[in-house]
Formats: C-alpha cells, sequence, structure tokens
C-alpha cells in the first residue's frame, strides 16, 4: 500500500496490509490481526519441511540478487554443532528504495516472526537485525517490539513452549551503503570497518564470526510469515508473467510522480500501469523520460522501454535493465540524466569501501569527467573515457558496488546520447559553476 | 525531540564515558556478542549520545574497555559517516542529496537550511554553534522527499516553506 495513499484496486495488499495502521505495531495489535500464527504453526514443523515450503513457493531475494530464498536456506550445514547466525539485512541504502522501513516502522512483529522463523529453519538460535543509523523511527519501534515479542514468549529460551531457543539483537549500522552488501555487513557486527569480504567462503559456510551465516532482506523474511500461513501454492499463484518470479512485491516509486510511495502488486504487473496509475503519473504538462528500476544499480530505461516492462525479474531484464531492490527512480522531461547520473556516480565514489583500485580510482575519475562536462568542459573524447573506464570497473572487484556506478553511466550515455551532446557542443547552459 | 548532548572544550579533561548507567548499558551488551570486539559500534554510539561527538580520549577509552587498541578503534570509527570525531553544533542536520531528492528539489531544501541556519555552506556550524548541516546520501525515504534528520529526529517531504517551523523546534 503506498502510504500515505489509499490501497489501490489493482494492488495486491499482503505485506503492505497495515501500514498506516498503528495499533498493528504492538503485540496485542498484531496477534489481533492473525500474528505469530505462522511462527506457531512453523515450530510444529521440521526445518527441512519448512525449507521445501519456502521452495516450492517460487520465493526469490527481495534484497536486491533475486536468489531463491529456500535454495540459500537449503546451503546451511545440518548437524556441524557449530552455532548458526540469520542476519536480516535491513541496512536499505540504495538510492530509491524505501520499502524495508516501511515495513519495519509499521509491521515490527512482522519482521520479527518472519526472521524466527528464518531463524529455525536454518538452525540459528539468533539473528540479527542490522538497522542503517540514519532510520531512528525503524529503530525504536523495533526496539520496542523486539521487547514486547520476549514478554510474550515470542522471542527467548523457550519460544511458545517448543523448548527452542530464538533470540533477535538489533543492531544499529553508522553510516555507510556498503555495509548493506552481505560480507561488509558481518564484517560491521563484528565490530569491523565495513569492508566486503573476498567470496567463497560463502557465508553459509563461514559467515558471521566465522559460523554459518544465512543472510536476508527485510522483505524476503515477512513474505515467509505469510507463505507459511497460507501455503506455497497460493504464493506460487500469485504470477502475472514469468513463472520463475512469484508472489508479491513491493515497489518503491519516487521522483517525479504524482503519488510517490510503495505500491505492492503481483509479479509480473505492468510498470506502465504503476506509473502512470498506481503512482498517479507524471505532473500536468510533463511526460516520462526515463526510469531506473532497481534502485541505482542498473541500467536506465527510456521511456518506451519502461512502459513496455513487466514488473518481475525477468520482464524488466526483457527490456534492457534489471529489478535489482526495486525502487523506481522516475524522471519526466525536465530531468537532467547529465546531471542525476552524475549525481549517483558521485554516490558510489563516496560509499566505495575503496579496498579495489578499479572501484576506488573508477568511482571518483567517472566523478570527475561527468562534473567536467557539466560545467562546459567537456571534451568528445569524454565520452569513450567513460566508457573505457566503466568497462574497466565491471566485473573485476570484490564486490558489485564498482559494477553498480558504471551500469547508469554505459546505459546512459547509450540511451541519452543528445542530453551529453548538448553538454558537449555546449548547446546547453553548464549545469555546475566553473572554478 | 532529542537534543544531542553539547560539545564537550578539547581541553577539559576527559571524563570517563563507561561508568555508572552507560557502564551498564554496554555490560548489558556483552551477552549478546560473541565477541567484545562486536560492542565497538554500539559503544561508540553511546559515546556519541553522552558526549556528542566521539573525542581521541574516548578512543582511547573504548579501546581500553573492549581490549582493543586506539588506532583500531580509530580506524572503525573513520569508517562510519555517523559518528562525529570533531565537535559538532548543538543540533547536527543531515540533508539527502541524493538523485531521487534532487529530482524532487533538495538544492532548494538544502539552501533554505543554510541560510536560517546560518550556516552558510554545507559542513558548516553556525556561529551560534547552534547547527551543523551537511549533505548525506540517499536516506532510505526517497518517496518522502526531501527527508532531513535533526540529531535523532526523522522529518519527511521537507519543503523550503517548512524549514523555519522545523529549525524552531531546536533551540
Ligand atoms: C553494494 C551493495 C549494497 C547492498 N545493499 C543492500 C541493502 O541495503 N539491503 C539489502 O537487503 N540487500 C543489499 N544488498 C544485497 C545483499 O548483499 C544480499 O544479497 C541480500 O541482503 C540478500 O538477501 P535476500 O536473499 O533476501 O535478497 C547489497 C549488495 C551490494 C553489493
Ligand atoms: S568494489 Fe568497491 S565497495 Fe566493493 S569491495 Fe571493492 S572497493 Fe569496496
Ligand atoms: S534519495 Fe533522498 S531519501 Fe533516498
Amino acid at each position: 500500500m503506498g502510504f500515505p495513499h489509499p490501497s489501490h484496486s489493482k494492488e495486491t495488499v499482503v505485506l503492505s496490509k497495515y501500514f498506516g495502521d498503528a495499533d498493528a505495531r504492538t503485540y496485542a495489535g498484531w496477534v489481533k490481526r492473525g500474528g505469530y500464527e505462522a511462527l506457531k504453526k512453523a515450530l510444529g514443523m521440521t526445518p527441512e519441511a519448512i525449507i521445501e515450503e519456502i521452495k516450492a513457493s517460487g520465493l526469490r531475494g527481495r534484497g536486491g540478487a533475486g536468489f531463491p530464498t529456500g535454495m540459500k536456506w537449503s546451503f546451511m550445514p545440518k548437524g556441524d554443532n557449530k552455532p548458526h547466525y540469520l542476519v536480516c539485512n535491513a541496512d536499505e541504502s540504495e538510492p530509491g528504495t524505501f520499502k524495508d522501513r516501511e515495513l519495519m516502522r509499521w509491521t515490527p512483529h512482522q519482521l520479527i516472526e518472519g526472521c524466527a522463523i528464518g531463524a529455525y529453519a536454518i538452525g540459528a538460535e539468533r539473528c540479527y537485525i542490522y538497522i542503517r543509523g540514519e532510520f531512528t523511527e525503524p529503530w525504536h519501534v523495533m526496539t520496542k517490539a523486539v521487547e514486547e515479542a520476549y514478554t510474550n514468549g515470542a522471542l527467548g529460551a523457550n519460544v511458545f513452549g517448543s523448548g527452542k531457543r530464538i533470540d533477535i539483537v538489533l543492531h544499529r549500522g553508522a553510516g555507510a551503503y556498503i555495509c548493506g552488501e552481505e560480507t561488509a555487513m558481518m564484517n560491521s557486527i563484528e565490530g569491523r570497518r565495513g569492508n566486503p569480504r573476498i567470496k567463497p567462503p560463502f557465508p553459509a559456510v563461514a559467515g558471521l564470526f566465522g559460523m554459518p551465516t544465512t543472510i536476508n532482506n527485510v522483505e524476503t523474511l515477512t513474505a515467509v510469515c505469510h507463505i507459511l500461513n497460507r501455503g506455497s501454492a497460493w504464493y506460487k499463484g500469485l504470477c502475472l508473467s514469468s513463472p520463475k518470479s512469484t508472489g508479491t512485491k513491493l515497489f518503491s516509486v519516487c521522483g517525479h510522480v504524482m503519488k510517490p510511495g510503495n505500491y505492492e502488486v503481483t509479479m509480473g504487473f505492468p510498470m506502465k500501469d504503476l506509473i502512470h496509475d498506481l503512482a498517479g503519473g507524471m505532473r500536468p504538462g510533463r511526460r516520462l523520460k526515463a526510469v531506473i528500476p532497481g534502485g541505482s544499480s542498473v541500467p536506465i530505461m527510456n521511456a518506451a522501454e519502461a512502459e513496455a516492462a513487466l514488473c518481475d525479474y525477468e520482464g524488466i531484464v526483457a527490456q534492457g535493465s534489471m529489478l535489482g531492490s526495486a525502487g523506481f527512480i522516475v524522471m519526466d522531461d525536465s530531468a537532467d540524466i547529465v546531471y542525476e547520473i552524475y549525481r549517483l556516480a558521485k554516490f558510489y565514489a563516496h560509499e566505495s569501501c575503496a579496498q579495489c583500485t578499479q572501484c576506488r580510482e573508477g568511482t571518483a575519475w567517472t566523478t570527475k569527467i561527468l562534473e567536467r562536462i557539466l560545467k562546459g568542459q567537456g571534451k568528445r573524447e569524454d565520452l569513450d573515457l567513460l566508457l573505457d573506464l566503466s568497462e574497466q570497473m565491471t566485473g573485476k572487484t570484490i564486490c558489485v558496488l564498482s559494477d553498480s556506478c558504471a551500469t547508469p553511466i554505459v546505459s546512459g550515455i547509450k540511451k541519452f546520447p543528445e542530453e551529453f551532446d548538448a553538454y558537449l557542443s555546449r548547446a546547453k547552459a553548464p549545469a555546475l559553476a566553473a572554478v | 525531540m532529542s537534543g544531542t548532548a553539547h560539545a564537550a572544550h578539547h581541553d577539559a579533561p576527559h571524563q570517563p564515558v563507561f561508568v555508572g548507567k552507560v557502564k551498564d548499558k554496554l555490560d548489558a551488551l556483552f551477552p549478546k556478542y560473541p565477541t567484545r570486539m562486536a560492542c565497538l559500534l554500539p559503544a561508540l554510539w553511546m559515546v556519541q549520545e553522552e558526549r556528542g561527538w566521539i573525542s581521541a580520549d574516548a578512543i582511547a577509552e573504548v579501546a581500553t574497555v573492549l581490549g582493543l587498541t586506539p588506532a583500531y578503534v580509530r580506524g572503525v570509527a573513520t569508517f562510519y559517516t555517523m559518528y562525529h570525531l570533531h565537535p559538532v553544533g548543538r543540533h547536527f542536520i543531515q540533508v539527502c542529496g541524493t538523485s531521487p531528492c534532487h529530482l524532487c528539489g533538495s538544492d532548494e531544501v538544502m539552501k533554505a537550511i543554510l541560510q536560517q541556519t546560518g550556516c552558510g555552506e554545507v559542513g558548516a556550524t553556525s556561529p551560534d554553534d547552534r547547527f551543523t548541516v551537511v549533505e548525506v546520501e540517499c536516506l532510505g525515504a526517497c518517496g518522502f522527499a526531501t527527508p532531513i534528520l535533526v540529531d535523532d529526529d526523522f522529518h519527511d517531504s521537507v519543503t523550503p516553506e517548512r524549514v523555519a517551523g522545523i529549525l524552531a523546534r531546536y533551540p
């Protein structure tokens, strides 16, 4: 539901049903709405049965990569007598994405329940929820909800009398986009700098504190509750296009739309309707120019591609981009593509952890070159230089932040050459003052 | 409304942070992590909550309390942008400036804030020491452009017109 907007008739509201409903934040309110039934059901099942159910549902990770959740859980070793950990990724820092914030701020118990089920399924007694430092309100809401969950026996040494121990620890980040990357997050929890680790070893083998670890996004874990309640067949049936993309999904729509918000629709929903109908379309007199649909780390789509795309993992790839974290950055014809891409490059340059040369140098230099173009001092060769740098930044580093910086640049030059040309030919006045 | 504690003077002798209630709070965290080092981020937050910023002496204290070296603690603290390693104004304002908010007019919000706080430029502290204003990257609230954080308070959908009303709440 696109809070603060009322639910739209074309939405399929599952995860966001209680956005804006303050009573749903409390333990009693959550229970009244059918909460914690999924956890009780899970505790009566074997971990293997839960994993099979999640596998059968087709649920894929909502953090960006779309990895099948049930399969990820099945990688956790069994009978190894080591502590296992679940880490819930609530670092949400990908520009354009703001769904996990709403899930935590309105339905904290939905997340706690999902974490508890996930922890039990992978044999973990402890789950760390890593909340970005700037999320002060979600932090307070989650803190209160976790306390309530302990008081009511939904967490602790003997969850709902099952004899199972499940603890949740909230861990506050301190300002670093890169800590959203799973191995950086583990370092950050361990009290280190948030540098991503080289893989392998994969987290399921040696993750947090060197122990088998699974990391999942907030939305992924909240979806788990509903799959257990209503069954994998129901979830799998929520599908409008590719059978590889199932369930509902929260799409964060922002930028140049009349009604920005999180809209929950069934996978495969047309992007055209999402932007022009649910999100209220363009401002009067404006038309759609571009969409970056995956948060900012994916190729930019032109209006034709965006309006033809179906919103699922495959549908967006078919139109030249990627679903990513499903944060749609919408731009109308007033947007300056070169400037917005420059601002994104600046973001990546600021957030690079700087351990890989290609990323540290590449993000800084692409930013400087784009800045030069915007100052009206660009040279024709600058586009080739940007493309060459981008090439060297792709597929060569420890994590994909470097690729993420290159992607909007390469696709922007390819799809909006006239916007670059306007600066290079000096036809357009500089957007940045030359110093 | 939460005000950050006043910035301490550089030259005042360091009063230990981890005593009394703050020490109890840290002690309560130890069982939640298998290592003491894992309490580093929370410990740095506690210092900042108590003192408004994290001084070299506080870094040394954190190192002692957690069994780490000051250089290690400093290395970690400098990685994260939210820790203040220098004193800041009484109220710390973070304004989002990343593309989604830029599309929705964050530049104008920033301009209004810089002008009305008297900070003049991004990163500066106002002459009366009341405000420090910085531009930050995506705050995860792009649908509520432009979001700003004043100390621990998140303000959604800020427009230049709303700035004065918000600032008035932070004396
Ligand atoms: C630079 C970078 C930043 C990321 N930021 C986030 C984030 O803020 N939230 C998130 O859930 N996943 C983020 N991810 C993806 C995580 O590494 C991880 O794949 C995800 O949390 C796994 O959860 P899922 O399987 O439920 O999607 C990021 C990845 C990279 C490379
Ligand atoms: S690609 Fe960039 S952010 Fe990722 S590990 Fe390398 S330097 Fe760090
Ligand atoms: S870009 Fe401003 S909150 Fe995301």
